[in-house]
C-alpha cells in the first residue's frame, strides 16, 4: 500500500443518479473532462467517482433525462468555527502533494463588498426622471487624455477648435472585456469577445497571448496587452489594436507574474504566443525593464514610439495599498489610461493565498485614485477603467459614480457564455469549452453562441444603466462620472464613507 | 550614398519620424551623428535598413524593430534591443543593463561589457533564434528566465579586470536555450539547479559559425577567442515549476 492520499477521501461533491429517470445513454461519460462518470462495460451500468467532480454541473446540465443532481457532499466534519472543511481539506492537498494551492476566478471569501452597501438616487417630484425608451440617453464614453481646456477660433464665421484633440478612443458603451488570454480561454471565446465588441463599440482585450490570424480583422476593437513575458508581441500586434496595455499587475494575484503550463501550449497556442508546443509559458513577475516610475515611462513611450503615437497605452495595476499613488505615478509616467483591478477580479489560475487575500476592494480603489488625481490635478490626464468583480449594471453605475470612466469585464462574460464557477480554469479541461484549448472541448461552444451571449448580456446592462441614469434625471453617463452624490452608504463606517467620499443614506 | 544626418539638436520622436518618411521614400542607408542619449531610435521600424551611429545612444534602441542593422561606433545606454523582432545591433563599445530582454529574434553584438539582467526571457520559435555576443563581462542575471535563443560570453575586453566573468543568477529559472561561457564560472554564480557542461561537436560548429561573424564585425581573430575553451549552461528542464503546486 502506498501512502494515504488524505484528500482524495473526501470529496467536495456528491453525484447523485436518479435511477429512475436514467436510461444509461452514457451522455454524463462523455460528458465529463475530468472522469467523475464511469461506465462498468461488466455489470452494464454507470459508476460515479466523486473525487473527480469538480461541480462543474456540466453532466447535469446535459443529462437528457435529468437524471442527476450535483450536491455539496454530505459528507461532514464536527462543526468548529476555525477548522472549516476548507482549511482541512487545503492542508490534506499540500501534506499529499506538498505544492502551492492553486485555483481560478476571483477572491472567493466574504469581504465586504461595498458595492452592496451603495444605493443609488432616483428623481421624486423636484426634478423629473428621464424615460430612456422616448428621450435620447448617451453612454458615449472616450478613454484617453483630455486637454485642460479648449481653445476655440471663429474662422469664415464657422468655429472650430484650436488644437487637434490628442488620440482618444470612442466607447459606445462604458463596458470592455478585461485581458484573458487565448491559452487561458479558447480561441472561440476569444471570436466572440471580438465580435461583440465590434457590434457593441466597445473594446476587447487580448491578454498577454498574442493575437490570433482570425482576430486582427477586429483590431478597431482590440486592446493587445504588453505583459512582462512579452509572448507573440511584435510590431504588428502593437499596431493590431487602438491601445496597448502593460500589464504590471492583475488582481486576483497581484506581485507575481503568469505560468501557462505546458500542457496548455497546443500547436495553435504555440503559434501565436511563439513559443515551442509543451513548454512552459512563464511571465516573471515584473518586467524586467521596469523597476521604477521612470523605467515605466521608458517603456509607454518605447511602445509610443514604435507605433508612431497612434495607440493609446493603457496602464494596468492591481489594486494594493498604495493605490493612489502609485495611479499618481503611473499617469505621470504617461499613460492614457490606468487600469484598476481590484481584489475580486478573475483569473485563469493563481496560487489561492494570493486570489484570497491580497490587494484591496475596487470600489475604495477606484475613490481613492479618483480622489487623488483630482487632488493633484492631473484627473483630466488619464481614463480610469475599474475592473474586479462587476457584477451587474448597477456595479457598473457605482463603479462610474465612484470615480471611474469605464469598467472591465471578465468573470460576467464567461458566466454569460456557460461558465458555472466551479473555479477549476487551471486544469484546461473545462466541460463547458471555455477556459480549454481541448480540440474536442472547445466545440461544445462555438464562436457564435460566445457571441450572442455576450452581445445580449452587454446590451442588457446598456439598457438598464439608460434606465438608472434616466431616474436619476441624467441623460448622460458622463454626468454621472464621480458623481458622489448619486450614491448613498447603508452601513458603512465614517472612515469608509470618507474614503469613498459618500454620505450616509438619511444624510 | 547613404543618407548622412547630425541629430545632436533633435529630439528621438523627430529623429524616428525623419528616418520613417526616408524609408518611405526608399533610402535604406543612414549615418546618424551627434546621438546624444536619443531614446528609443529605431523603435518599431520594420524595413531591412543599415545605420551607422556616432555618438551614444539612449534607452531602448531598436526596442520591437524589425529588420534594421544598426551599428554603434560609441556605448550604448539600457535596454537596446528591447523585444527587438529581427536585424542586427552591433555596438563597438559597451552596453548597459537588460540588453535584448524577451528578444524574439536577429543579433546583438557588442564588443565591451553590458550591464545587468542582460538577456532576460529571449525566445525562439521555429528558425528564429536570437543571439546575443558579449565581448566583455556581464552583470547578474545574464539569461534569466530565458527561453530560447543563444548568449555567448566572451569575458576579453572588459575594462573590469577585478570582476568575475558574469554576475551572480547566472540563468536562473532559464527553461530554454544555451548560454555560452568563454572560460569558467564558478557554480555557485549559476541559477538554482543549473550546472555547466562541456561542448559538443554540435556545438563548436554553433559557436564558430556565430563566432566567425562577431570577428568580422570588429576586425577580431577568431583562433585567438578559440584559444579558450567554452562551457555551455543549458536548462535542467523545459517545466521548471511544473511540480510547484498542488492540484
Amino acid at each position: 500500500m502506498g501512502t494515504p492520499q488524505f484528500a482524495s477521501f473526501y470529496p467536495d461533491f456528491y453525484i447523485e443518479r436518479l435511477w429512475e429517470k436514467c436510461i444509461k445513454c452514457r451522455r454524463c461519460v462523455k460528458e465529463c473532462s475530468y472522469g467523475a462518470h464511469i461506465w462498468d462495460e461488466k455489470k452494464k451500468t454507470l459508476l460515479e467517482d466523486h473525487t473527480k467532480c469538480v461541480g462543474c454541473h456540466r453532466c447535469e446540465a446535459m443529462c437528457p433525462t435529468k437524471a442527476i443532481i450535483i450536491r455539496r457532499h454530505p459528507s461532514e466534519f464536527r462543526e468548529h468555527a476555525l477548522w472549516t472543511p476548507w482549511f482541512i481539506k487545503n492542508i490534506y492537498k499540500q501534506a499529499d502533494q506538498g505544492g502551492v494551492l492553486l485555483t481560478s476566478t476571483g477572491c472567493a471569501l466574504p469581504f465586504k463588498n461595498y458595492f452592496d452597501h451603495l444605493v443609488l438616487d432616483a428623481c421624486q417630484v423636484t426634478n423629473p426622471p428621464i424615460d430612456p425608451l422616448r428621450e435620447p440617453m448617451e453612454l458615449r464614453t472616450y478613454i484617453g487624455p483630455k486637454p485642460e481646456a479648449l481653445e476655440i477660433e471663429e474662422v469664415n464665421g464657422k468655429f472650430r477648435l484650436k488644437k487637434k484633440l490628442p488620440p482618444l478612443i470612442k466607447l459606445e458603451v462604458p463596458i470592455m472585456f478585461a485581458a484573458m488570454s487565448y491559452g487561458a480561454i479558447s480561441l472561440h471565446v476569444h471570436q466572440g469577445l471580438a465580435r461583440a465588441a465590434r457590434d457593441l463599440g466597445t473594446l476587447y482585450n487580448t491578454g498577454e497571448g498574442g493575437l490570433h490570424a482570425s482576430l486582427y480583422e477586429y483590431g478597431s476593437n482590440t486592446i493587445v496587452q504588453c505583459a512582462s513575458g512579452r509572448f507573440g508581441l511584435h510590431v504588428d500586434y502593437l499596431k493590431a489594436g487602438v491601445a496597448i496595455e502593460i500589464k504590471i499587475g492583475q488582481g486576483a494575484k497581484p506581485g507575481i507574474g503568469g505560468h501557462l503550463p505546458g500542457e496548455k501550449v497546443t500547436e495553435e497556442i504555440s503559434k501565436t504566443r511563439m513559443i515551442p508546443v509543451g513548454s512552459d509559458a512563464l511571465s516573471p513577475a515584473p518586467h524586467h525593464d521596469i523597476y521604477s516610475i521612470e523605467d515605466l515611462r521608458g517603456l509607454i513611450y518605447a511602445l509610443k514610439e514604435a507605433t508612431e503615437y497612434k495607440k493609446l497605452v493603457f496602464v494596468k495595476i492591481a489594486a494594493v495599498h498604495n493605490v493612489a499613488a502609485i495611479a499618481s505615478g503611473i499617469v505621470r509616467a504617461g499613460a492614457d489610461a490606468v487600469v484598476i483591478d481590484g481584489l475580486k477580479g478573475g483569473t485563469g489560475a493563481a496560487p489561492t493565498m494570493f486570489r484570497d487575500y491580497i490587494g484591496i476592494p475596487i470600489e475604495l480603489a477606484i475613490s481613492a485614485v479618483d480622489k487623488r488625481l483630482r487632488e493633484e490635478g492631473i484627473r483630466h490626464r488619464t481614463s480610469i477603467i475599474a475592473s474586479g468583480g462587476i457584477r451587474s449594471s448597477a456595479d457598473v453605475v457605482k463603479a462610474i459614480a465612484l470615480g471611474a470612466d469605464a469598467v472591465y469585464i471578465g468573470t460576467a462574460a464567461l458566466i454569460a457564455v456557460g461558465c458555472t464557477m466551479c473555479q477549476r480554469c487551471y486544469t484546461g479541461k473545462c466541460p463547458w469549452g471555455i477556459a480549454t484549448n481541448n480540440p474536442e472541448l472547445i466545440k461544445r461552444l462555438p464562436p457564435e453562441v460566445a457571441y450572442e451571449k455576450i452581445y445580449n448580456l452587454v446590451k442588457a446592462w446598456a439598457h438598464e444603466i439608460k434606465e438608472m441614469l434616466g431616474a436619476m434625471g441624467i441623460n448622460s453617463i458622463e454626468s454621472l462620472k464621480g458623481n458622489r452624490d448619486k450614491l448613498r452608504a447603508v452601513g458603512l463606517t465614517k472612515e469608509e464613507m470618507e474614503i469613498l467620499e459618500v454620505k450616509h443614506a438619511g444624510e | 550614398m547613404p543618407l548622412e544626418l547630425d541629430i545632436s539638436h533633435l529630439h528621438y520622436s523627430q529623429v524616428n519620424k525623419i528616418l520613417r518618411d526616408y524609408i518611405e521614400k526608399g533610402e535604406r542607408e543612414f549615418i546618424l551623428r551627434g546621438v546624444n542619449g536619443h531614446r528609443y531610435l529605431f523603435a518599431g521600424i520594420s524595413a531591412e535598413i543599415k545605420a551607422q551611429l556616432y555618438g551614444t545612444p539612449g534607452l531602448d534602441l531598436g526596442a520591437f524593430m524589425r529588420g534594421p542593422e544598426i551599428r554603434v561606433f560609441g556605448n550604448v545606454q539600457d535596454g537596446a534591443g528591447n523585444t527587438m523582432d529581427e536585424g542586427k545591433i552591433v555596438v563597438h563599445g559597451m552596453a548597459g543593463d537588460v540588453v535584448g530582454y524577451a528578444m524574439r529574434g536577429g543579433k546583438i553584438h557588442i564588443y565591451g561589457d553590458v550591464g545587468y539582467r542582460v538577456g532576460i526571457h529571449m525566445k525562439a520559435y521555429m528558425d528564429k533564434v536570437p543571439v546575443i555576443i558579449i565581448g566583455g563581462k556581464a552583470g547578474d542575471f545574464l539569461g534569466e528566465y530565458m527561453a530560447g535563443g543563444i548568449i555567448i560570453l566572451l569575458g576579453m575586453h572588459s575594462i573590469y579586470p577585478e570582476r568575475p566573468l558574469a554576475g551572480l543568477f547566472l540563468g536562473t529559472g532559464m527553461h530554454g536555450g544555451t548560454i555560452y561561457v568563454r572560460g569558467k564560472v564558478k557554480e555557485s554564480y549559476l541559477g538554482l539547479g543549473l550546472k555547466p557542461y562541456a561542448l559538443d561537436g554540435e556545438d563548436e560548429k554553433i559557436l564558430e559559425k556565430h563566432l566567425k561573424e562577431y570577428c568580422d564585425d570588429f576586425g577580431l581573430d577568431l583562433s585567438e577567442i578559440l584559444k579558450e575553451d567554452f562551457i555551455k549552461i543549458i536548462p535542467y528542464t523545459h517545466r521548471p515549476y511544473g511540480k510547484l503546486y498542488a492540484y
